[in-house]
């Protein structure tokens, strides 16, 4: 299908406003005005329509396709959230309105979303206060290791280093990293932290330890408590990566557990949309300690009930964000929490762990589940076996389940199983559905079996075939015009 | 329960083949003292009544006000079909194109995407967009410490000066020198920032039109930054640069901006775009994703996102960000917005918006004891000082349904009486009279 | 297994004549990468050090740093790479080669031929 610009027909109109009465040139001298033009292109509102509708139809969304992506909750995004973010009464604020003088009551509706929905989040944390600045998971990460160490600068520690298991996710190390920390990696045993391996490597240098509950292979971590007496000896801050919520909303409040910085994922955990990649949004809590160091503004609330901005916190390790974080984004994930409610969210947690364990239950026997214990929201199969035998990979099963109408699970993540496949059902998918995988991926790795090559021919249903990567890397042809 | 269809009967069979006794024992694992101390949160309610509770907050935002509220946020007209397109679910509910073949709706539009951006900049590369104009700034400030192995950079005052805080935030643990050129009158010190250029700086970063809306031509700064090694910075305002002199014509290396103003929603401080494009010499440096233009065995061609060994999933420390996300959704946004409304649609904007705050200027200016900041060129916004605290005369005229603009002295010590005001092409002639009424009774 | 030359355990090779070095990856690494798609080298007049990070190479799912053997000043680097990374998997012994170096000390503490193929074979 041809780019938007070979479409492009000079003299099209498009949605236009009036036309000036003035010509720029007026006011402005030519030697600081555009000489070129930006070969933007010309097209009619038709075009336009026909031309990303017609895009739209060849992608896989969670209204399509069911996707089974570990790591990422694609659950369903519930329609009436769109409603919510798109009410003129948020879209239209401008996010300078609270710093005028007066401005805060002029966007009372706003600060006071911001307010209880830090709330909420401390009440399904157990944590002691959030900031809801970070626009991603990962800028929540890089927010919670600033916040590290601005605690331990502010105590004078010389703490130099992170550290985080073999099965941690790329974007903790390079947070810490870009925090400024060096990063130290240690090996999992049965799959989860091995205190003693931990013990080995914390010292006096360490500024904290991340981690995630449960782990990315969907395990629980069992040795939590021992892993916070670990951290508490060398006043190591104990971070929480929030990726698999999902599995423990309503059963274990991380602030309780000792952790004293968590992020969370509002576009995984709290049903806002992936958009293809964004925007998401990343909430950091702290406990009691941390507090100070919090970004700014903090929005507080007198005993009239008026909402405000605060500035004036002179530990606060800055803006990490323009303003107030992608308000866009929690209001969504504020009234999916309202909908709800406690019962409700108690209920995801169950209903994940219980759909990721019959999963689990119904693929055990067809393909190894290294750790094939009771899983909490996701499990990890591996495809070595197979790969070793018929020389059908993680990858060959992934592009043929494509074919079969579903998107894959996550692959070649985590590192520490080979040829891995990750499952996340989430809670949103009916036992119908999961039946109906289960049995498109029995075929598969029957298929396997039988007639490997035509597993490794897949897919082939779709707009297109796999795709030279190799290609794409050399010629780096990343815009039309190159 | 919404949204988790499992019903009782569906359940129990499930519990069989897993071979639990109830749900409860698949949480067995988690010991009672780790349990939730509380947990103490509102019933559910009917997706009724949560509507009805969130538009009775939505109404307790003004938004019938007459505002000429800038500062790198502007309001400009968006399409209808534009939020119509973007509520498709295959775009929306889709996740990252980590499988190309099942997603090539999302992939080819951030390479229409990226073509656009640097078609409108004049730059030869772009990424798939970071979170915001901001963060933009200090991804491209890494790009240039990393690509010189220089440690200074060199800051102009009249960036953004929001932008300025995160730059500091985000920077304070890596022992950079960040060396700030005061500006001059709301103008760039052309000379300063010359001078500050050193072969120990890695970077010279500045906004055009600044943030007192004056625009300026960089062009020799940026020539000097490269006889001395270092990297060129400019962030701009993508609306306007259908009008004025491009990153690309002054030689910037890198060119950032905020993509809010490419029809995406004030939305009170987000989800916004975090437009980055570059001199192709440095696209190794460039973080964030980026889509690629290859083909499948039978010559079809596709798209997949390419130079990822740079990313996080794959380097883990050692990579250019540690960035996941993209902002997909709003580039897309963009995209449509800037195919919607085109070269023609885009520079009526731009022009329009100009034409409006000349003539705003104008007849405050006529106001006594009212004065531009400096005059020089401004695009669709600039700073007007007042004989009274800017803060003053906008709190009175909000209380009269009009927000004037935005007083500088929050940001910038010695401008109290600075305001700055803005206009795009959706206010009219009636606006500008009326805030001018305004402020004319209130001096 | 190229028996004229000697390696590290990072797996770059060396082909040392006199005072020069040339400098490469082996066979194994270029297979673990994958399709290379870049590679990051040293400038002429650069210095290198031993056991030092002095590059990186790229692949399509991968990227990795590559550290001298040998330490003294790059004098030549291999032009071809820049347009036709895909001679580091074709021939990385011969037309792969990165970088020639002129030696400021005798290269020492790498591996001989063998103790290199156990160190890939335990690897694999």
């Amino acid at each position: 299908m041809s780019t938007v610009f070979s479409k492009s027909v000079p003299g099209r109109e498009g949605v236009w406003p009036d036309a000036p009465k003035t010509d720029p040139l007026d006011f402005i001298p030519a030697t600081l005005l555009r000489g070129g033009d930006p070969r933007l292109p010309s097209l009619s509102e038709l075009d336009v329509v026909r031309h990303f509708t017609a895009l739209s139809r060849k992608n896989y969304g969670v209204d399509s396709n069911f996707y089974p992506l570990g790591s990422c909750t694609m659950k369903y995004n519930p329609k009436f959230t769109e409603e919510v973010g798109a009410l003129p009464g948020f879209a239209r604020l401008h996010p300078l309105l609270p710093q005028l003088p007066g401005g805060g009551e002029m966007a009372a509706g706003a600060l006071e979303v911001l307010y209880e929905m830090e709330r909420f989040l401390c009440e399904i944390t157990g944590m002691a206060a959030f900031t809801l600045h970070p626009m991603a998971g990962a800028h929540g990460e890089l927010t919670g290791a600033l916040m590290m160490a601005a605690y331990h600068a502010d105590r004078g520690h010389k703490k130099t280093k992170i550290i985080c298991p073999d099965s941690a996710h790329g974007t903790n190390p390079a947070s810490a990293s870009i925090a400024g920390f060096d990063v130290v990696s240690i090996e999992s045993k049965d799959g989860i932290i091995d205190p003693a391996a931990l013990a080995a490597a914390v010292d006096d240098e360490t500024a904290g330890v991340m981690m995630t509950v449960p782990n990315t292979l969907g395990l629980f971590e069992r040795h939590l408590p021992e892993i916070v007496a670990i951290c508490r000896k060398v006043d190591a801050l104990l971070y929480y990566d929030g990726a698999n919520l999902n599995a423990i909303l309503g059963k274990l409040r991380v602030g309780d557990a000792g952790f004293d910085v968590v992020h969370l994922n509002l576009h995984k955990t709290f049903a806002t949309p992936h958009g293809g990649g964004g925007p998401g949004s990343g909430p950091v809590g702290v406990s009691e300690r941390l507090i100070p160091y919090l970004p700014v503004s903090r929005v507080e609330k007198d005993e009239a009930g008026r909402y405000s901005l605060r500035y004036d916190h002179p530990k606060s390790i800055g803006y990490v964000a323009p303003f107030y974080g992608n308000f866009g984004v929690v209001l969504k994930a504020y009234a999916y929490i309202l909908r709800l409610g406690r019962e409700g969210l108690v209920r995801v947690s169950e209903s994940a762990v219980l759909a990721a364990n019959y999963l689990r239950a119904r693929l055990a026997d067809a393909i190894e589940v290294p750790y094939n214990r009771t899983c909490m929201h996701e499990f990890v199969a591996s495809a070595a076996k197979l790969a070793a035998e018929k020389n059908v990979r993680a990858l060959d099963i992934a592009k043929a389940l494509l074919d079969k109408g579903y998107h894959a699970p996550t692959i070649y993540f985590p590192l520490i199983v080979k040829e891995a496949l990750m499952f996340e059902p989430t809670e949103t998918e009916s036992k119908d559905t999961l039946d109906a995988f289960v049995a498109d991926l029995l075929d598969i790795l029957a298929q396997a079996e039988t007639d490997p090559e035509a597993v490794r021919a897949c897919p082939t249903t779709l707009p297109v075939g796999r795709l030279d990567e190799t290609h794409a890397a050399r010629a780096m042809e990343i815009t039309d015009d190159l | 329960m919404p949204y988790i269809p499992h019903t009782p009967d569906e359940i129990r069979e499930m519990l069989g083949v897993v071979g639990a006794r109830d749900v409860a024992e698949l949480f067995d694992e988690i010991p009672p003292a780790l349990r939730p101390q509380s947990l103490n949160l509102p019933r559910g309610a009917t997706e009724m009544a949560v509507r009805a509770g969130m538009e009775r907050l939505a109404a307790k935002n003004r938004i019938d006000m007459v505002s000429f509220l800038g500062g790198g946020y502007y309001d400009h007209y968006v399409p209808a079909a534009s939020d119509l397109l973007l509520s498709r679910g295959e775009f929306y509910t889709a996740y990252t194109p980590y499988q190309p073949e099942a997603s090539q709706g999302t992939l080819q539009a951030i390479f229409e995407y990226q073509t656009a951006v640097c078609r409108l900049l004049d730059m030869e590369c772009s990424n798939a967009g970071v979170y915001d104009g901001g963060t933009a700034l200090y991804e491209a400030l890494m790009m240039a410490v990393r690509h010189t192995r220089r440690k200074k950079a060199v800051v102009s005052e009249t960036v953004n000066p929001i932008y300025r805080i995160v730059l500091a935030t985000y920077t304070r643990n890596l022992h950079l020198e960040l060396v700030t050129v005061p500006h001059k009158d709301g103008l760039d010190d052309m000379e300063g920032l010359a001078a500050a250029v050193d072969d120990k700086t890695a970077a010279v970063v500045v906004q055009n039109p600044n943030f007192f809306g004056n625009v300026q031509d960089f062009t020799e700064l940026f020539a000097h930054a490269a006889a001395k090694g270092a990297v060129s910075v400019l962030s701009c305002y993508p609306v306007l640069q259908t009008v004025l002199k491009t990153p690309g014509a002054m030689g910037a290396d890198i060119a950032t901006a905020e993509g809010q103003s490419l029809g995406l929603p004030l939305s009170f401080g987000g989800p916004y775009l975090g437009i980055m494009t570059c001199k192709k010499a440095l696209v190794r440096q460039m973080p964030g994703r980026i889509a690629g233009r290859t083909h499948d065995a039978a010559g079809r061609t596709g798209y997949v996102l390419t130079l990822q060994a740079r990313e996080q999933h794959i380097r883990r420390q050692k990579a250019t960000s540690n960035i996941c996300s993209n902002q997909a959704l709003c580039a897309l946004r963009a995209l449509i917005n800037l195919c919607l409304t085109g070269n023609e649609g885009l520079t009526r904007q731009a022009a329009r918006s100009i034409e409006n705050a000349n003539y705003a200027a104008w007849k405050l200016c006529a106001i006594p004891g009212v004065r531009l900041v400096n005059a020089a060129p401004f695009g669709n916004e600039f700073a007007v000082v007042f004989p009274v605290k800017a803060k003053l005369v906008a709190r009175k005229l909000m209380d009269e349904g009009v927000i004037p603009g935005f007083p500088l002295g929050r940001y910038y010590k010695g401008l109290e009486n600075a305001l700055l005001v803005c206009c795009t092409e959706k206010h009219d002639r009636a606006d500008i009279d009326r805030l001018v009424r305004r402020v004319e009774n209130v001096l | 297994m190229q028996k004229d030359l000697l390696y590290t355990k990072t797996h770059e090779w060396a082909r040392v004549e006199d005072d020069i070095a040339v400098v490469g990856i082996t066979d194994f690494a270029q297979e673990q990468l994958g399709d290379i798609t870049f590679v990051e080298l040293p400038a002429v007049g650069d210095t290198v050090e031993a056991g030092q990070e002095m590059g990186s190479v790229e692949s399509v799912k991968a990227a990795s740093e590559l550290y001298s053997p040998v330490s003294g000043e790059v004098i030549e680097v291999n032009g071809d790479l820049e347009g036709a990374p895909e001679k580091v998997n074709s021939d990385p012994f011969g037309e792969g080669w990165f970088i020639r170096v002129r030696l400021s000390a005798e290269p020492a503490g790498l591996l001989s031929p063998e103790e290199y193929e156990e160190i890939a074979k335990a690897e694999h």
